[in-house]
Order: structure tokens, then C-alpha cells, then sequence
């Protein structure tokens, strides 16, 4: 199809398909200071939105043979301030509260009558490295059950010796692999590692396996989400 | 390849120039909007990557570059993350209606490098490379320009699926171990952006050494003076 123009029109015609393309300047938007920070803010959460969809609780972390295993003092040790906030070993407690019907503080010794399981998984750091460790301990889900905890509540939160604090969805939180971890490469948590008890989530990234935990409460509202969550990184960072 | 031809007449001198509409609407906008999400992506990518130099072990580890922080995007880790986050949708989103626009409109013919296009590539890297004489132009792209927008658009797809598996490397385990576990898949993404950067840099220089009516038909969909013929 041949048609005829003049050198005008064939301009004008142009510069009409030229403006059509004017909404691309729409990303223009994250150009500017004060609107970038709630784009981007809605861009994670929409990202974190797309996670929770993939998470599936039946999907396990691949675990590795014991020769895989990264050698223990290879395992990095990843404190936020100090990697060991002197947590006094022979009275620690983890204190449970919110939607529990047994509030109250649980010592190691009851979460080590818990079934015991131990998992050769790879930690995987939000900087990019991974190591290959072994973790043992009780399951989350075994130690909520326990608690009498309402698992149909949206979040578990803890805080740490350090005050460092997290926050995971309860589908992780009830995931098979999800341990309240008290041994790595079959010996107690040592101090720089969180001890006595840690999470341990093979599901999610690094900076939600947070150490010398003292707190646990099952809740459906954060005040705080985590240490690193609010300072702008993912909230919900399943792998 | 449904072309449209326009004879353009200039009322003053009586001239007559021809044009062709290149490039449809839709290729258009996903070709800007592309340009910047992959700028984006591969900004913060590099910060990203500046948090960890290295594909070997954390300890002891031995960082492969120190990349500037000028040639990054996002400030720190945090921020990167918030920028690669979001504009993978965008990146994600602008690729695939590209590709889909491409097979329902049937205009995928115009780029997509097949068999019969081989035996153009020589004489093409002939003329670019080593001084021979430019092959007569039948169509739209010459086999080498084929060539390269069809593994362009390849690479584009594998950096979706590197990165899934980087970013989901439990939930899309068959994804990281096809590539050789997540330390792998971390190093393809990285090796597929040095790929694609390859590709935009070739893009460039050829734009700038004889490229005037190709940009411009990329922002208007009308390219003057073709040098192929219309069919």
C-alpha cells in the first residue's frame, strides 16, 4: 500500500507518533526525590506480595550430603553489632506470649524434648554468598503446637539478646524445615553462631535467621517488622 | 512483512522521497520503556553485586573487582535491591509484550534469524569488520542485525530465568540446579549482563556510525529513505 503525502503532513504525522510514546515518561516519576521513595517502596511490596504467592509450604530447601557441608570455620558469623551480647547460658529462657494459650518462658531443655531434626541446608546471605551448613534442632511447628499457639494468626516475631529483632508469616513459620535451632555440625550453638537457640529457615534469606533469640510472640500486627526490614529491605524474602 | 510505503512530496522543490513504517506502536513503546528498566537493572545489579564481589567462598574470600559506586545504582544494598526489585516487573512486564506483540502480530518475521538468513552473515561481517562491499539490502534488518536482536531478546529470557533462580532458589529449585546450583545462577546473571552489555555497546556504536533514520524510526515508527524496497 503506497500512499501520498507532502513533506508537512508526513512532519506532523511524525510528531504524532513520536508524542504517542509519551507515557514511557511516566517512569520519569522515579526521578523524582520525593516520589521515588514510595514507588520503590510499593515495588518491594509488590515483589514481596509475588513471593508469598510462590512460597509453598510442601516446596523443601534441597539439602546436601555431609560432604557438601562448608567447613564449619568457613561459616561465616554475621552479627549485626556484636557476636556475642553475653547471653547467660544457665538461665536463659524464651519468653512466648501473644497468641498463645501457654504464655510464659520455656527453657531449652523442654524445646529439646521436642522431636529432634537435622538438616544439611544452604544459608544464603542477602549479600550474594552462601555456605552449606548443618542445623539441628526442633521444628517451629512442633514447639507452636506446644505453645498452644493460634496458628491461623498472621505472623511470629522474635527478639534477640542483641536487640536485634525479625518477623516471619506463619506458612514459613509452620514449614517442616523452619527449626528452633540449638546445634550446628552436631554441637551446641556456640556464642558467635546465637546461642542457645536461633532460627534456623531454609526458606528465607540470611538476615532472618536471627540468633540468641529471648522472645517469641505469635501476632497478627508488627509494630516492627525487623532489624533490616525496616530499614528498607525485603519484608518477606522467601527464596 | 506487512509494510506500509509512503511517497513524500516536497511542495517547494517537487522532490520526492519515500518512507516506511518500521516500527509498530507497541515495539516502540516496549523498546523505551525496555531501555530504561534494563539501565535500571543492570545499575543495580552492580551495586548488588558490589555487597559481595566475588563467586568463590565468603571465607576466605578473594573479591573478583572492586566495582566503582559511581557505575552503580541504588546508594547501598538495600536500595538496590528496592530499584532491581521493582523494575524486574517492569523488565519482566515490557518483555513480554514484546514477544507476545511480536507472534500475534506476525511482525516477529522482521527480526527473528532463521536458517536461510546464514548465509547473509558472512558477507555482512565482511563489510562491518574487514572493508568488503555492502551487501544489497532486501529487507528491513541485514542477517547479522537478525542475528543479534534475535539472541538479544535469548539473553533477555535467560537473564529472567538466571535471576528467578538467584531470587527463588528453593521455590524454583529445578531452575538453580539446571544451571548448576544458586552459586551458578549467580554467576550466569552476571555473565548474561556482561553479554547483554556487549550487545548494547555494539547497538550504540552502530546507531551513532550510520544510524540517523534507524533512531529516529525507532521513536517514530518512519523510516526515510530505506535502502531496501518495500514489499
Amino acid at each position: 500500500m503506497i500512499s501520498k503525502t507532502d513533506g508537512r503532513k508526513f512532519k506532523s504525522l511524525s510528531r504524532r507518533e513520536l508524542l504517542k510514546l509519551t507515557p514511557a515518561l511516566a517512569l520519569g516519576a522515579f526521578a523524582i526525590p520525593s516520589l521515588r521513595e514510595p514507588l520503590l517502596k510499593t515495588g518491594l511490596g509488590f515483589s514481596d506480595w509475588a513471593s508469598s504467592l510462590l512460597f509453598r509450604t510442601g516446596q523443601p530447601a534441597p539439602t546436601f550430603a555431609d560432604s557438601g557441608l562448608t567447613p564449619f570455620d568457613h561459616f561465616p558469623i554475621n552479627g549485626y553489632d556484636v557476636d556475642d551480647p553475653e547471653v547467660d547460658l544457665d538461665h536463659w529462657t524464651l519468653t512466648v506470649g501473644g497468641a498463645a494459650q501457654k504464655q510464659g518462658d520455656y527453657t531449652l531443655a523442654q524445646i529439646q524434648a521436642l522431636q529432634k531434626f537435622a538438616q544439611n541446608t544452604r544459608h544464603i546471605c542477602v549479600e550474594g554468598w552462601d555456605v552449606i551448613g548443618r542445623f539441628g534442632g526442633a521444628r517451629l511447628s512442633d514447639f507452636l503446637q506446644m505453645v498452644g499457639a493460634d496458628t491461623t494468626a498472621r505472623f511470629v516475631y522474635v527478639e534477640c539478646a542483641d536487640d536485634y529483632y525479625e518477623s516471619i508469616d506463619m506458612a514459613t513459620a509452620l514449614h517442616p524445615q523452619t527449626l528452633l535451632c540449638y546445634e550446628m555440625y552436631d554441637q551446641p550453638l556456640t556464642r558467635e553462631h546465637g546461642a542457645p537457640v536461633r532460627l534456623q529457615i531454609p526458606t528465607k534469606i540470611g538476615y532472618k535467621q536471627a540468633k540468641y533469640l529471648t522472645s517469641l510472640e505469635i501476632t497478627n500486627v508488627l509494630p516492627r517488622v525487623g532489624y533490616w526490614e525496616d530499614q528498607g529491605y525485603s519484608r518477606f524474602y522467601g527464596l | 512483512m506487512a509494510s506500509r510505503t509512503i511517497t513524500i512530496e516536497n511542495l517547494k522543490s517537487g522532490e520526492v522521497a519515500t518512507a516506511i513504517y518500521e516500527h509498530p506502536y507497541i515495539v516502540r513503546l516496549c523498546h523505551w520503556i525496555n531501555t530504561v528498566a534494563l539501565f535500571v537493572m543492570i545499575g543495580s545489579g552492580l551495586q548488588i553485586f558490589r555487597a559481595f564481589p566475588s563467586f568463590g567462598a565468603k571465607i576466605p574470600e578473594k573479591d573478583l573487582i572492586n566495582w566503582p559506586k559511581a557505575f552503580a545504582l541504588g546508594g547501598w544494598l538495600g536500595g538496590a535491591l528496592q530499584w532491581h526489585l521493582t523494575f524486574m516487573w517492569i523488565y519482566l512486564a515490557t518483555g513480554l509484550v514484546y514477544v507476545g506483540y511480536q507472534l500475534f502480530s506476525r511482525n516477529y518475521k522482521q527480526a527473528l534469524f532463521v536458517p536461510r538468513d546464514i548465509p547473509g552473515v558472512w558477507p555482512m561481517v565482511r563489510h562491518y569488520f574487514f572493508f568488503g562491499p555492502k551487501p544489497p539490502s532486501k529487507e528491513a534488518y541485514n542477517p547479522l542485525q537478525k542475528h543479534a536482536y534475535t539472541s538479544v531478546i535469548g539473553l533477555g529470557v535467560l537473564s529472567v530465568l538466571t535471576g528467578l533462580a538467584v531470587w527463588k532458589p528453593v521455590q524454583f529449585s529445578w531452575l538453580a540446579w539446571l544451571m548448576g546450583g544458586f552459586h551458578w545462577a549467580r554467576l550466569w546473571h552476571f555473565l548474561i549482563m556482561w553479554a547483554i552489555l556487549g550487545f548494547i555497546f555494539g547497538h550504540l556504536v552502530m546507531v551513532v556510525l550510520h544510524g540517523w533514520n534507524n533512531f529516529v524510526s525507532m521513536l517514530t515508527g518512519w523510516k526515510k529513505d530505506p535502502d531496501y524496497p518495500a514489499n
